[in-house]
């Protein structure tokens, strides 16, 4: 009992830094454009906020506390590095960021800017996802290390080029305008959706870090959804995130074992998170602005009927695939659709269409498409070509539990 | 903050060009240096003579090495610049994607030192 309240302190603890420590750094960095200077600010702050709030409960304003004691630790700091060197243009702006917010009564919340600063296109695609979980959720190098499957120091390293640049190149920290939001937002988004396919490579969830930046993920576009309600993509994969989580259970059976999705029992889909996902769906569907995203929800959404005992409306897949296929001609697209297309028609057409597109040299190395491969052939009855692509399919595979569920399929051929 | 556009841009076929697509393409960049002006952004431009007029020095032990020639043989090659004083990258990234030499070549955005 005493152990479960300690628990709680501390989540509730952390939840209140987390929500604060976005704001703060934002807030911050935003005229400095220096988010290495900012984060170094707050440091100490957020390791005291950690140690004293689950003892004696969050403070009434977050902020407002965290404020005043990265605040005193920073001016420590500039008296400390005075004599040493002459403090920056950007450590005097920080002091003064710090002065202005201390007097104000809420501090104005500049995370979307934040983020879209992260995700600036002047920035490696690769490292937006990881700058903007360190920026807005103050994850540390290590843990994003983990996730991305890449060193700590390699990443730390890659993490603080990124905020050079940011600072060097005089990337702004603002929404960008009516016209290029739409394209802008969109890198937001990819971002939002790679840290959360990261945290999603790992079905089973035994690596507590990798579970926990789908969750991360998820808290992320919430955000983008609260500070930007009308924009319909930001719910779409906000929805499209929800609905693959409903689906976490169900993808492991008692043993640990895989269980794919045509036979995951929807009993254990999370409900909750399936129907927020459908009203999310709803609303960006009546603003009339489809995109990626809300497509590929639509057809997460379009398998929830299994729930009440029918069969996925694989017609609809199929058209929600074409409209994909056509925005982003993405050869998984292209393996996705092949199969809804075998669904509706039969195996045969699936591996025609499969076949078209053996000269993409990307597929050749991509899991799915020797999976897909193996299952359609399985089902034609071509066993020796389908024996084959499995053979493939399993020495592509680093899900272990996935490698098996793919090699019990092998020996059924054999029967 | 201050910007370089450093505009790299295919030489031969510039000169395989014809005389109106020569023509065209230094209106172009008349008016964008125009607008450059008149947006008040503008700190100094030139376009420089082909790479084939440039000549690389190198000091080393002492010794200095001349070699004729750019820097980079590359297909693409300095051919001019625009320096700009605007408030942040994406304002510099708006104008160099107005520059004529985005179309016909690239246009490498570099902030400028601060001194």
């Amino acid at each position: 009992m005493a152990r479960s309240a300690e628990e709680s302190a501390r989540t509730a603890a952390a939840a209140a830094v987390r929500e604060s420590y976005g704001k703060l750094l934002a807030f911050l960095a935003a005229r400095t454009r220096d988010v290495a200077a900012a984060e170094d600010a707050l440091a100490e702050a957020v390791a005291a906020a950690l140690a004293d709030w689950p003892l004696r409960g969050v403070p009434r304003s977050p902020e407002a506390w965290l404020l005043a004691v990265a605040r005193r630790k920073f001016i420590d700091q500039a008296r400390r590095r005075q004599s040493a060197e002459a403090a920056g243009d950007h450590l005097r702006l920080i002091a003064e960021e710090l002065a202005e917010a201390a007097g104000m009564a809420t501090i104005p919340d500049n995370r979307l800017a934040l983020m879209f600063a992260c995700a600036h296109p002047a920035l490696d695609a690769g490292i937006r996802a990881p700058l903007m979980l360190q920026a807005i959720l103050g994850l540390d190098a290590a843990t994003i290390a983990a996730a991305f499957l890449v060193s700590p120091a390699a990443m730390g390293q890659r993490l603080a080029r990124a905020k050079s640049k940011i600072r060097q190149a005089g990337i702004p920290f603002r929404v960008p305008e009516r016209a290029e939001l739409g394209e802008r937002l969109h890198s937001v988004l990819e971002a939002i959706y790679a840290a959360f396919a990261e945290g999603w490579s790992d079905p089973v969830g035994t690596e507590i870090r990798r579970r926990d930046l789908a969750e991360e993920a998820i808290w992320l576009g919430r955000l983008v959804c609260s500070l930007l309600p009308g924009e319909a993509e930001a719910l779409g994969l906000l929805a499209l995130m929800l609905h693959a989580e409903a689906r976490r259970k169900a993808r492991r059976d008692a043993q640990g074992e895989y269980v794919p999705l045509a036979e995951q029992d929807p009993a254990l889909w999370d409900a909750p998170l399936i129907a927020e996902a459908e009203v999310l769906l709803f609303r960006a569907g009546a603003m009339d602005a489809i995109g990626r995203f809300q497509l590929e929800a639509a057809v997460q959404s379009a398998h929830v009927v299994r729930r009440h005992g029918g069969r996925s409306d694989w017609s609809a897949i199929l058209r929600l695939y074409d409209a994909l296929w056509a925005m982003t001609g993405s050869p998984v697209v292209a393996v996705n659709r092949a199969v809804a297309l075998a669904e509706v028609k039969d195996p045969a057409a699936g591996i025609a269409a499969l076949d078209a597109l053996q000269s993409d040299d990307r597929l050749a190395e991509y899991q799915p498409y020797w999976a897909a491969r193996a299952g359609l052939l399985a089902s034609a009855g071509n066993a020796a070509a389908a024996d084959e692509a499995y053979e493939q399919a399993i020495g592509l595979e680093h899900d272990p539990a996935v490698r098996r569920f793919l090699e019990r399929r092998r020996r059924a051929l054999r029967g | 903050m201050k910007y370089m556009l450093l505009i790299y841009s295919n030489e031969a076929a510039f000169e395989a060009a014809g005389k109106a697509e020569v023509q065209e393409i230094v209106g172009a960049y008349q008016a964008y240096t125009q607008a450059l002006t008149k947006a008040g952004v503008i700190v100094a431009s030139d376009r420089l003579q082909r790479s084939a007029s440039a000549t690389t020095v190198r000091t080393a032990d002492g010794k200095t090495k001349v070699l004729n020639g750019p820097y980079a043989e590359t297909k693409e090659q300095l051919g001019g610049f625009y320096m700009i004083d605007v408030p942040d990258l994406d304002a510099a990234l708006t104008w160099a994607a107005r520059c004529p030499g985005a179309s016909h070549g690239a246009v490498e955005v570099r902030p400028v030192w601060a001194m």
